[in-house]
């Protein structure tokens, strides 16, 4: 790096900004990719939910499965437009909030964003048309729509888990004196973690929006609406996530596999070890105070089983790593706490769609328990939090590295100033639209439920106007 | 012309594209912040909704394309962009996300109110992001964005070369709205929204054309080294945008919209490919050389490996959904 040439007034007033910058990075960075995620989740999983509704539709003449086809669709339209715009962001921020990162990296891992983008363009794509296309395409035609947008959705995952994943295990190039050489983005992006952060990750989208629609229509059946338009609502959305949530404990077993041998330090954060035990226990609860675990239960020989795959095999503490290479006790002990908080839920959601099957099969109709019912509605949320929770142990986990054991998120950071105006919008501003979508998506709900068309005309002029009809039936 | 122009250029054809498709679905954003009170807007605010409410998420990709192609074939540029111009590239954000979720909620609006605030909040960001926009492809153009330090952060982007990048940007995404929504009006067989949108069309077309010609004089001192290749190797391609842009008028005027349509995303596409051109061999004028700024080359095939998928998944797809919006009863 040159002097700058700027004024060298500047530079102490740079310096003494940095390290809260990279306080407002994180957090903004954290917030932004935290709300987005939810909406790629309905990117990704609801298409498949809307195909099976659109196809029983259109094969049985059902009109109550394709009354849920173009509702789904409606909303999906919603969902969709916000979390196109709030993915842009994420890619102006690894510029803006991480610009050393992509100097370095940038053309190492680049190929995944790039493929990223050509799905993201089907996906735009075929949205457009999927959803125009009502009333206007033949039927099998307009269904089959829906097909490179599901597919787009799940290769654009493995593009984003590969970025991800590279970040845990890096791949695809030497480091010869502290410069980058032997580039291979090909290797880059199926590096040793992609698959099972991709399926861990592709599996969760499934959860999350099985039972967030799942949980929609409980809320209904509570209140008494045990009509076919509801049960079926339901059933698929249910059926989805019941499934993913019990595959689901395995694609993270797959995941947490590796870190004995590819993330030690983070291995060490999620069995809560200061120490390396041999064998390991599993250590359900407790922080560390003063890099010693307090306030946890013990479970002899468990973690060496459930970690190693082995019953004497040990988990290495931190104390095997210098403190700076490391995340701090405080640290340590939240990714101990939201792993397991994560672990927990994810069992629970499992439970939850195996006591299903097994109740349906032996012929009892739990939409009738209001007990069911009450713990179906709150699935939803619970597996949105298990997401957070998820994303929340890998990249707190990771720290403090951005690149793992290469490149420290502090050298990483932008050198500029600012981050805590940007950071205040972007609270305030996904704040005020989080209010927006729920309100704009409660609405639907409600005119829908009041009798009110399909198509929800949108109000552009007063109802008074003489020759419109009166577009605000209550 | 080095494998890294190659990339160069696939990446610029990304930003041509961007603003031409883009650009029109930014300038209908004007045109509705324009219409009128609730009432008297009400024909024309559906139309918008109409036209750009299939396409605009498709057309928005090519910036994602953009960014991606820079960080990965030009990963110092990018960096240095971001770091310099980190103002104008955050209100852009703001812009994108909400002009995106504004509309997306317009469209849903319960109540005239509701559709009336995130009307307003639509049509004020389509402006605000291309005047943004602009201003970052004045301040690279003028040689502020520094290659290997961070650059001054507010004067960077508020330059003579940035203030023109940036009228212009909202001008011809006006421009090209107007004239694209002139087209839509006519196949929607409504003779009155036609009208109303091919008087602005003419009127914009002039007001573009003027400040276009125009704002190269400032140019000439804060931009020496673009003004040298505008006014020489790229001088060819402004004479064509001056073409296509006449053409434009003289079709509108005739009321030839389907011709109009052509020639008017030719003018803008030939005033962006001009700064392209002009601006060749530099990534960051006066800074930083394309071939300089490449990353590796293994990266830079793989680059091209994606554009030629792109160019026989995406560009297809993309012909299919214009053409089922423009083959079908409205």
């Amino acid at each position: 790096m040159t002097t700058p040439s700027l004024g060298t007034s500047l530079l102490p007033l740079l310096a003494v900004e940095e390290p809260s910058s990279l306080i407002a990075a994180r957090w903004q960075m954290a917030i932004s990719l935290g709300w987005h995620i939810v909406l790629a989740c309905f990117g990704v999983a609801f298409p498949m939910l809307i195909w099976v509704v659109h196809r029983r539709g259109i094969r049985d003449e059902d009109d109550v499965a394709l009354g849920l086809a173009k509702r789904w669709s409606k909303v999906a339209a919603v969902l969709f437009a916000v979390g196109a715009v709030s993915g842009t962001i994420l890619s102006f921020e690894m510029g803006l909030l991480w610009p050393e990162l992509m100097r370095t990296y940038g053309d190492v891992i680049g190929l995944s964003f790039a493929l990223e983008g050509i799905a993201f363009f089907i996906e735009a794509i075929f949205i457009g048309v999927y959803l125009y296309g009502w009333g206007r395409l033949a039927p099998r035609l307009h269904l089959a729509m829906l097909v490179p947008i599901a597919v787009s959705g799940v290769v654009g995952t493995f593009c984003i888990l590969s970025v991800n994943a590279w970040m845990n295990t890096p791949a695809g190039f030497r480091v010869v004196d502290g410069k980058i050489t032997d580039v291979d983005p090909w290797a880059a992006m199926f590096n040793a973690g992609v698959w099972a952060q991709f399926a861990h990750m592709w599996v969760a989208t499934v959860m999350v929006v099985g039972f967030c629609t799942a949980s929609v229509y409980a809320v209904g059946l509570r209140r008494g609406r045990n009509d076919r338009h509801h049960r079926l609502g339901f059933h698929v959305g249910f059926a989805f996530a019941a499934a993913a949530a019990l595959v689901q404990p395995l694609t993270g077993h797959l995941a947490g596999a590796r870190l004995a041998d590819a993330q030690p330090t983070k291995l060490a954060a999620l069995e809560l070890a200061p120490h390396t035990e041999q064998p390991a226990p599993l250590v359900i609860g407790g922080v560390l105070v003063d890099g010693e675990r307090r306030f946890a239960i013990e479970i002899p020989r468990l973690g060496s089983i459930i970690a190693r795959g082995s019953v004497d095999r040990p988990v290495r503490g931190l104390d095997e790593f210098a403190e700076q290479d490391r995340p701090d006790d405080a640290l340590v002990s939240m990714v101990h706490l939201t792993f397991q908080a994560m672990v927990a839920i994810g069992l629970s959601l499992a439970g939850l769609g195996a006591v299903f099957w097994w109740r349906t099969r032996r012929g009892h109709d739990l939409l009738r328990s209001r007990a069911f019912l009450w713990l179906a509605v709150v699935a939803g949320p619970a597996s949105v939090v298990a997401l957070e929770l998820g994303w929340m142990t890998t990249e707190l986990g990771r720290q403090p590295w951005v690149v793992y054991w290469l490149m420290r998120v502090e050298d990483a950071v932008t050198r500029g100033t600012g981050v805590w105006v940007t950071l205040s919008a972007v609270v305030v501003g996904y704040g005020v639209m989080t209010v927006m979508a729920t309100l704009t998506l409660l609405s639907m709900a409600r005119r829908w439920r009041d009798g009110a068309s399909l198509d929800l005309p949108t109000p552009y002029s007063p109802v008074t106007r003489p020759p419109a009809p009166d577009r605000r039936t209550p | 012309m080095s494998l890294a122009d190659v990339v160069a250029a696939i990446l610029f054809t990304g930003v041509v594209a961007y603003a031409v498709f883009a650009g029109a679905d930014f300038g209908s954003g004007v045109w509705d912040l324009t219409a009128g009170d609730a009432e008297e807007g009400a024909a024309t605010r559906s139309l918008i909704d109409r036209a750009i409410g299939p396409v605009w998420e498709a057309n928005h990709v090519w910036l994602v394309f953009v960014l991606v192609y820079l960080w990965t074939g030009f990963p110092g540029g990018f960096a240095s962009i971001m770091e310099t111009l980190f103002v104008p590239f955050s209100l852009a954000g703001a812009g994108i996300v909400l002009r995106g979720s504004a509309f997306a909620f317009r469209k849903m609006a319960p109540t005239l109110a509701l559709a009336r605030f995130h009307g307003v909040l639509f049509a004020a960001s389509s402006v605000v992001t291309p005047f943004v926009f602009g201003t970052i492809a004045g301040a690279v153009a003028a040689g502020r964005v520094p290659a290997d330090r961070v650059g001054d952060r507010w004067t960077s982007w508020t330059g003579p070369t940035s203030m023109v990048g940036g009228v212009l940007a909202v001008l011809t995404c006006a421009f090209l709205a107007s004239v694209f929504l002139t087209a839509e009006a006519d196949r929607g067989a409504d003779a009155v929204l036609t009208e109303w949108f091919r008087r602005r069309a003419l009127a914009a077309g002039i007001v573009t054309g003027v400040v276009a010609l125009a704002g190269v004089a400032p140019l000439r001192h804060d931009a020496p080294t673009l003004f040298n290749e505008l006014t020489g190797r790229a001088f060819p391609v402004i004479v064509l945008s001056a073409v296509a842009g006449t053409a434009t008028l003289l079709a509108l005027w005739q009321r030839r919209v389907a011709v109009a349509r052509v020639t008017a995303a030719m003018a803008v596409s030939a005033v962006v490919i001009g700064w392209g051109v002009a601006q060749w061999p530099w990534l960051l004028v006066d800074e930083l050389e394309i071939d300089a700024a490449a990353g590796t080359t293994s990266t830079l095939w793989a680059l091209v490996i994606v554009f030629g998928l792109a160019g026989v998944t995406v560009v297809p797809a993309l012909a299919y959904l214009y053409w089922i919006t423009q083959h079908d009863a409205a």
